[in-house]
């Protein structure tokens, strides 16, 4: 074996490295955070939205789910500005990571909502509790409850899922990556580094989730 | 740059075969692999079971595109030529595997423990063990979601075209440097995947309803 690593070429450009995972960070924060927004609603919609919508959403959740990512991103960057709307790499990686959070997202928290059982809320209604208490206490908790799972670990596909994103160049750490390597030669060893960071971030994460989990989510004893 | 024509069409949605020996190549490679990672994640040796499992969290706690990349070279390192090709079967191989594994070990484990011990019982060494008694019935439980898992290997295989294995989705990136019509191209890409996907989806969704009512 005469290979000859040389981390150290890599590890100069630790300040680009450092950039590009705080940029996807931000980025799959942001993304999860008007992802869930755009769940929400269509969960919604679906759950008791007219006929049409349904469908609609319907179709929206087929179609994100059974294409791929890289092939969403392209749509969004190159084929939008055909329709006039042209996009930065940035918003449009924002974009697409949105559009395709959504689509998993609606079936989550429609999971969450399906899961509480429609006894418990007419009981709320006979104990005189108004709507808005009966989606406080009696939905609201035991649904984040029984979607956090599934919430979280796709958190974690998002956030791993953005390094398609280097493929319109928008600002992330894979992109860095891209970067580095052309111009240090050094393919190993910067994707083996950045390959490590997102492991990082991922045990990071998982570590994070479970602690939330243990401390706020805890489920009442049935004693 | 020139006029987007049926020759160009025509390369594109032929390209798909490669995208689909690449999906096949990757399930047979993640099948094996993954019954043995599943295998190991159940075993009785503790050191076996942790083993599989950091196998396991370190594809699912890595994105797919860097397992790419390092498939495609790492074995430069050992001075080892790879194509896109070969780079490509073995990372989504891999990656499969875990993933398999992870899903497999779910149905091993859902068999009740007494089918096991009977068998044990019985006289039955650890291969007929599995191979006979418990994998058949664990079988039917994993259809469902390793169908699931093929469909999101089928979309995966569209990263191969980053690291140069010309499939459906850089072919399409090919004719759309030369003719400039993103939007149908790419479009006209997705409905292939589409076409190939929402089958095996609706077939997986209906398969686990069965399921779910049948135990029920």
């Amino acid at each position: 074996m005469g290979y000859q690593f040389e981390f150290a070429d890599v590890f100069a450009y630790w300040p680009d490295l450092l950039a590009g995972a705080l940029h996807t960070l931000v980025l799959s924060g942001l993304a999860m955070a008007i992802g869930m927004v755009v769940a929400v609603l269509g969960a919604l919609g679906k759950t008791s939205g007219p006929r049409w919508l349904q469908w609609f959403l319907d179709g929206y959740i087929e179609a994100i789910r059974n294409t791929p990512f890289l092939i969403q991103i392209f749509m969004i960057y190159f084929g939008l500005p055909a329709a006039g709307i042209r996009l930065s790499s940035d918003t449009a990686a924002l974009l697409a990571l949105v559009v395709n959070v959504g689509a998993y997202g609606i079936e989550i928290i429609r999971a969450g909502i399906e899961s509480i059982s429609k006894g418990q809320i007419e009981a709320g209604k006979s104990l005189g509790l108004r709507p808005l208490q009966i989606f406080r206490f009696i939905i609201l908790k035991p649904a984040i409850q029984a979607i956090y799972p599934s919430l979280t670990s796709q958190f974690i596909l998002l956030m791993l899922n953005s390094s398609v994103c280097s493929a319109i160049a928008a600002s992330e750490l894979t992109a860095a990556a891209g970067d580095i390597q052309s111009r240090t030669f050094r393919s190993f060893e910067v994707y083996f580094i950045v390959t490590c960071m997102y492991f990082a971030m991922s045990v990071l994460f998982w570590g994070a989730f479970a602690a939330i989990e243990r401390i706020w989510l805890r489920k009442p004893s049935l004693r | 740059m020139r006029v987007l024509n049926e020759g160009d069409i025509f390369f594109i949605v032929t390209a798909v075969r490669w995208t689909l020996l690449l999906s096949l190549a990757a399930f047979i490679g993640g099948g094996i692999g993954g019954l043995v990672v599943a295998l190991a994640r159940t075993a009785e040796f503790k050191w076996l079971r942790f083993l599989a499992l950091g196998y396991i969290k370190i594809f699912q706690g890595t994105p797919l595109l860097m397992q790419l990349f390092l498939a495609f070279f790492v074995p430069g390192i050992f001075g080892i030529d790879i194509d896109p090709w070969g780079a490509a079967a073995v990372g989504l191989s891999l990656h499969a595997s875990a993933f398999l594994g992870e899903i497999w070990r779910g149905s091993i484990e859902v068999v009740p423990r007494g089918q096991s011990e009977a068998a044990r019982a019985l006289g039955l060494t650890y291969v007929p063990r599995m191979f006979l008694i418990v994998i058949p019935q664990a079988f039917r439980i994993a259809i469902p979601p390793t169908i699931g898992f093929l469909v999101q290997l089928i979309k995966g295989t569209s990263l191969a075209s980053i690291i140069g294995f010309v499939e459906i989705t850089r072919a399409a990136q090919i004719i759309n440097n030369a003719t400039f019509r993103p939007f149908t191209i790419f479009a006209l890409v997705a409905l292939v995947y589409f076409l190939i996907c929402w089958p095996l989806s609706a077939y997986s969704k209906i398969m686990e309803r069965r399921l779910t009512v049948a135990s029920r």
